[in-house]
C-alpha cells in the first residue's frame, strides 16, 4: 500500500504555491478547489490546477479536492480536472454512499473517455458531519477507488455543536470511529488538519496522538509541517531492528516450511508480521534503511 | 580580448590599459602601499560649515572624493556635501563611494550637470544605475569588490583626495566611532580604509562630544577637519530594529539545504568558522546551523560579515566565540559591537583585501551567499539583473568566495517568471572557479571540481543534481529565455579583486 504520511493541502488559486508544492516532498499533494478558494475564484482556480497538473512535474502523487457535487461547482470541477488524470479525487463532505457511487461513476466515464487504465484514479474521502462519521465504514466501502478516509475536524466540531480545543478531546470519539471504519474497510486512515500553524508544540502533540491511535498519516496545511510529521511517523531504531528480525525469522520459517514461527522465545503471528512490514515501510520512506534491508 | 571566463574585454578604456581576468589566483603580485602626505593639523579641527570645509581642504576640479555606505539608505551626508560642492562651481570630480544605496539617487542632478563625472564603487542601483546603463557618464563606472576597493586604495591605484566621513559620533579632536549617537551604524569598516589613505579627511557629525572618545574606530591622527551638522542620517534607513527569520517556506527550505551542505561538508567540526550575509536565505540558514551545532555539541571559532542580530545571538549563546565585523545591519549588532569585547570591528582590508598579508576571508570555512543569477559554469552575477540593469553590489561576494573553503550560493531556482540558474549570466562578478555549491529549493548542485565535497554530500539526504539539470529544471518551468540583447558601448568595468577586469557593463540604449 502506498505510504501517505502527509497529504499537503495547497490552495488552488495561488500559482506560486501550485508550482512549488513538490519541493517540500510530502507523500501526497492535494490541490484545493474547495474551502481555500472563494466563490468568485472557483473557475480561475480550476483552470490553474488543471494546468499545474498538466504541465508541472511533481515528485509524489497529486490529488484534487473538488467541490461537493451538491454545489454548483462540483461537476464542473470533476469534468475539467479528470481531463488531466489526477492520482486521486478528494471528496469533501462525504456523507451519503450514493454521492460516492455517483462520483465513482463520473470517474469511470472519464477513464474510459480519455483511455486511462480503469480504476487508476483513486478517491480519498473527507468526512465532516456526524452522519458521515456514523456512516464512515459504508462510505469507505462504497467504491473500490476509496484508498483513504479522513476527517474535516472544524466542520465536524460545528456539526457536533462542540467547542474546539487545542487538545481536541471533543472529536476523540469521531477520530476513533474514523480509524475503526478505515481499518474495517481496509483503507488508510488520515488524521485531520491541525489548524493553528504557529503552534508547533500543539501540532507535534496532535501528530503523536494520531500516530499512537494508529493513523497512517496526516493532512497538513503548511509545508513546514511535512518534515515534522515524517519525523514523528519515523520508527525508532529499536523498532526497526526488531521489525527486521521478525521479518527475517518469518522468511526463514517460510523457507523451511516451518509451521510455527518464534523469535526470542515468542511466537510470531500474522499481525506481528504485518506490523513489522509497516514499520519498515515508514523507515524506508525516511531513508533510514534502504529498500531491501531486512528482507 | 577574451578573458579567462570567456568575456570580451576591451584592451584600452580611455587612457586606462585593461588587464583581463586570468583566474582567481593568477594575478596576485605584491603591491607597494601608497602613503598620504603628512601635514600637522591645527589645534582646532572644527570648521563652521560644509562650505567652509570644502575651502579648507582646497577641493578643486577633477579631484576624487570618497564616502562610506555605513548609513546605507538613511545617509544624508553625500547629498549635503555634493550640494555644497556644486554651489562652489567645482566640477569633474570622481565619486569613490564604498557603495551607492537608492537614497543616493538624490545626486543624479549633479552627475547630469558634470559636478561628478566618474564613479568608483562596490554597489550601484536605482537611478544612478540607470544613468550609467543609459550611457550618460563620460567614462565607464569602475565597480570593485570590497576587498578590491581596499587594495586599490592602499596601493594608490584609487587615490582619494578628500574623504568625507559621516561620523555617528566624533569628539572635538576627530576621534570617530559608529556605535554611539542618534545615527549609530555600528562598524565603520569601509570608512576606516578611506580615512587611512585619503589626502584629507573630513568628519561630518551630528553628535560632537568632548575629547576623548572612549570607543574609537577612526583615530584623531587621521582626521583633518570636523563639521557639525543637524543630522547625518535617518536611523530608520540605517538599520532595522531586528532582522527576523523568514516565514516563507521556500526560503526556509533553501536555507535548510544550505545548512545541511555545511553539516555534511567535512568542515562542520568544533572550531569551524562561518560567514553569513544579511540576505534572507543566509539569515534563516543561521537558524538551522544553530540547531545542528547544538545537536553535534560544537562551537564556531569565529563568524565574519556584515553582522546581524542572528549572529550576535549565536555568540551570546556561546555557539560562536568571536565576531569580525565590517558593517552592521540591525540594532542588536550595533549594541553588541559596543559592549562585547569578543565582537571586533575590522577594516575592509582586514576583511577581504587580496593584497593584504592574509585577510580574514582566507580563514573562513563556510560562507552562504546570495546572487541575482548563476550559470552552468557556476559563474555568479550579483550586480545586474538578467535584463542588464544595474541593481546590486559585488560587495565582498568575490572576496569571500575566493577566500573561503566552502562557498555556497543560496537562491530560488526561479524569480518571478525568470530562471535564476541559466546557461550564461548577464554579468560575471564571482568566477565559477571559486563557487562550490549552488543551493535551490529544487536541487543542490556541487561544482564538479569539488569531488571531495560531492563524496561528502552523498551521505546526506540532499537532492543532489548537476548544475545542468538544475538549469533544465528551471527552463522547463519558465521556457528558454530569449537571448539577451548585446548592449551598446562599455559603460562599466567589473573589476575582480586582484585588479583585473572580469566583465564589462554595456549600455542598454535602444
Amino acid at each position: 500500500m502506498k505510504l501517505r504520511r502527509t497529504m499537503l493541502f495547497v490552495p488552488g488559486n495561488d500559482p506560486g504555491k501550485l508550482l512549488n508544492a513538490g519541493v517540500y516532498h510530502p507523500d501526497s499533494i492535494i490541490f484545493d478547489l474547495e474551502d481555500a478558494v472563494s466563490i468568485n475564484e472557483k473557475d480561475a482556480a480550476r483552470d490553474l490546477v488543471k494546468n499545474a497538473i498538466k504541465y508541472n512535474e511533481y515528485p509524489c502523487e497529486v490529488g484534487v479536492r473538488v467541490n461537493h457535487i451538491s454545489t454548483p461547482f462540483g461537476y464542473d470541477d470533476l469534468e475539467e480536472i479528470l481531463k488531466v488524470c489526477p492520482d486521486f479525487i478528494r471528496l469533501p463532505k462525504s456523507e451519503a454512499e450514493e454521492d460516492i457511487v455517483a462520483v465513482d461513476k463520473i470517474i469511470s466515464q472519464a477513464e474510459q473517455k480519455y483511455g486511462y487504465e480503469p480504476g487508476k484514479i483513486k478517491m480519498v474521502l473527507t468526512i465532516e458531519t456526524a452522519k458521515g462519521i456514523l456512516n464512515s465504514y459504508k462510505l469507505a466501502i462504497a467504491s473500490k477507488r476509496v484508498v483513504a478516509i479522513g476527517m474535516g475536524a472544524e466542520d465536524l466540531a460545528a456539526d457536533l455543536k462542540a467547542t474546539r480545543s487545542k487538545g481536541g478531546q471533543e472529536i476523540n470519539f469521531a477520530r476513533s470511529q474514523l480509524l475503526l471504519s478505515a481499518r474495517a474497510a481496509g483503507v488508510q486512515a488520515i488524521d485531520n488538519v491541525f489548524a493553528d500553524v504557529s503552534d508547533i508544540e500543539g501540532f507535534t502533540a496532535d501528530v503523536q496522538m494520531g500516530k499512537q491511535l494508529g493513523f497512517d498519516g496526516k493532512s497538513v496545511i503548511h509545508p513546514k509541517h511535512v518534515a515534522l510529521v515524517h519525523q514523528i511517523y519515523s520508527p525508532a531504531e529499536n523498532e526497526i531492528v526488531k521489525a527486521q528480525k521478525i521479518l527475517l525469522a518469518y522468511q526463514e520459517a517460510l523457507a523451511n516450511k516451518s509451521g510455527v514461527i518464534a523469535l526470542d522465545g515468542k511466537m510470531i503471528d500474522a499481525p506481528i508480521v504485518d506490523r513489522a512490514e509497516r514499520v519498515l515501510r515508514y523507515a524506508q520512506a525516511m531513508g533510514i534503511i534502504q529498500d531491501g534491508d531486512g528482507k | 580580448m577574451i578573458n579567462a571566463v570567456g568575456r570580451q574585454i576591451p584592451e584600452v578604456i580611455g587612457k586606462k590599459t585593461i588587464t583581463p581576468y586570468q583566474g582567481p589566483w593568477a594575478s596576485l603580485p605584491s603591491w607597494a602601499h601608497s602613503a598620504k602626505s603628512i601635514d600637522a593639523a591645527s589645534s582646532t579641527k572644527l570648521v563652521k560649515s560644509v562650505a567652509d570645509v570644502i575651502d579648507a581642504v582646497d577641493l578643486r576640479d577633477g579631484m576624487t572624493i570618497s564616502f562610506h555606505h555605513h548609513l546605507r539608505n538613511g545617509d544624508y551626508v553625500m547629498k549635503l556635501v555634493i550640494d555644497a560642492i556644486a554651489k562652489k562651481g567645482i566640477r569633474g570630480l570622481t565619486l569613490a563611494a564604498s557603495s551607492l544605496s537608492a537614497v543616493q539617487d538624490a545626486i543624479v542632478p549633479h552627475i547630469e550637470a558634470g559636478v561628478i563625472t566618474a564613479l568608483d564603487t562596490s554597489g550601484i542601483r536605482g537611478e544612478i544605475g540607470k544613468l550609467v546603463t543609459d550611457g550618460k557618464l563620460r567614462q565607464p563606472v569602475m565597480i570593485r569588490t570590497h576587498g578590491g576597493r581596499a587594495r586599490a586604495i592602499e596601493s594608490g591605484e584609487l587615490h582619494i583626495d578628500v574623504a568625507f566621513i559621516a561620523a555617528p559620533t566624533c569628539d572635538m579632536y576627530g576621534n570617530i566611532n559608529g556605535v554611539d549617537g542618534p545615527s549609530a551604524c555600528g562598524s565603520m569598516g569601509y570608512a576606516m580604509v578611506d580615512a587611512g589613505y585619503a589626502e584629507k579627511v573630513v568628519a561630518i557629525t551630528d553628535n560632537l562630544v568632548p575629547h576623548p572618545l572612549q570607543y574609537i574606530s577612526i583615530p584623531q591622527t587621521q582626521v583633518d577637519f570636523i563639521v557639525k551638522v543637524d543630522k547625518i542620517g535617518d536611523p530608520s534607513g540605517i538599520s532595522t530594529g531586528s532582522l527576523r527569520i523568514s516565514k516563507d517556506p521556500k526560503e526556509l527550505l533553501i536555507s535548510e539545504y544550505a545548512a545541511t551542505v555545511i553539516e555534511h561538508s567535512g568542515l562542520f567540526r568544533d572550531g569551524f568558522s562561518l560567514q553569513l550575509g544579511s540576505g534572507g536565505a543566509s539569515l534563516s540558514a543561521a537558524h538551522f546551523i544553530q540547531k545542528k551545532m547544538k545537536a553535534k555539541g560544537i562551537t564556531a571559532s569565529f563568524g565574519v560579515g556584515g553582522i546581524t542580530g542572528v549572529f550576535v545571538e549565536m555568540m551570546e549563546q556561546g555557539l560562536v566565540n568571536m565576531l569580525f565585523d565590517t558593517q552592521d545591519f540591525d540594532l542588536p549588532s550595533i549594541n553588541s559591537l559596543k559592549q562585547n569585547p569578543n565582537h571586533v570591528e575590522m577594516t575592509a582590508s582586514y576583511y577581504a583585501n587580496p593584497a593584504a598579508k592574509g585577510p580574514i576571508v582566507n580563514q573562513v570555512d563556510a560562507v552562504i551567499l546570495s546572487a541575482t543569477e548563476v550559470d552552468i559554469d557556476f559563474n555568479v552575477n550579483v550586480l545586474t539583473g538578467s535584463n542588464g540593469k544595474l541593481m546590486g553590489a559585488p560587495g565582498g561576494h568575490p572576496d569571500t568566495a575566493a577566500g573561503s573553503r566552502l562557498s555556497i550560493i543560496a537562491l530560488p531556482l526561479i524569480r518571478g517568471r525568470r530562471p535564476v540558474v541559466r546557461e550564461k549570466v548577464r554579468t560575471i562578478v564571482t568566477p565559477g572557479d571559486t563557487v562550490d555549491v549552488v543551493v535551490t529549493e529544487r536541487g543542490v548542485a556541487v561544482n564538479p571540481r569539488r569531488k571531495d565535497l560531492i563524496d561528502n554530500l552523498r551521505g546526506s539526504n540532499l537532492p543532489l543534481m548537476s548544475i545542468e539539470e538544475l538549469q533544465q529544471a528551471a527552463y522547463k518551468i519558465t521556457g528558454t529565455p530569449d537571448p539577451l540583447p548585446e548592449g551598446g558601448e562599455v559603460v562599466g568595468l567589473v573589476e575582480y579583486r586582484d585588479g583585473t577586469i572580469i566583465d564589462v557593463i554595456r549600455s542598454l540604449k535602444g
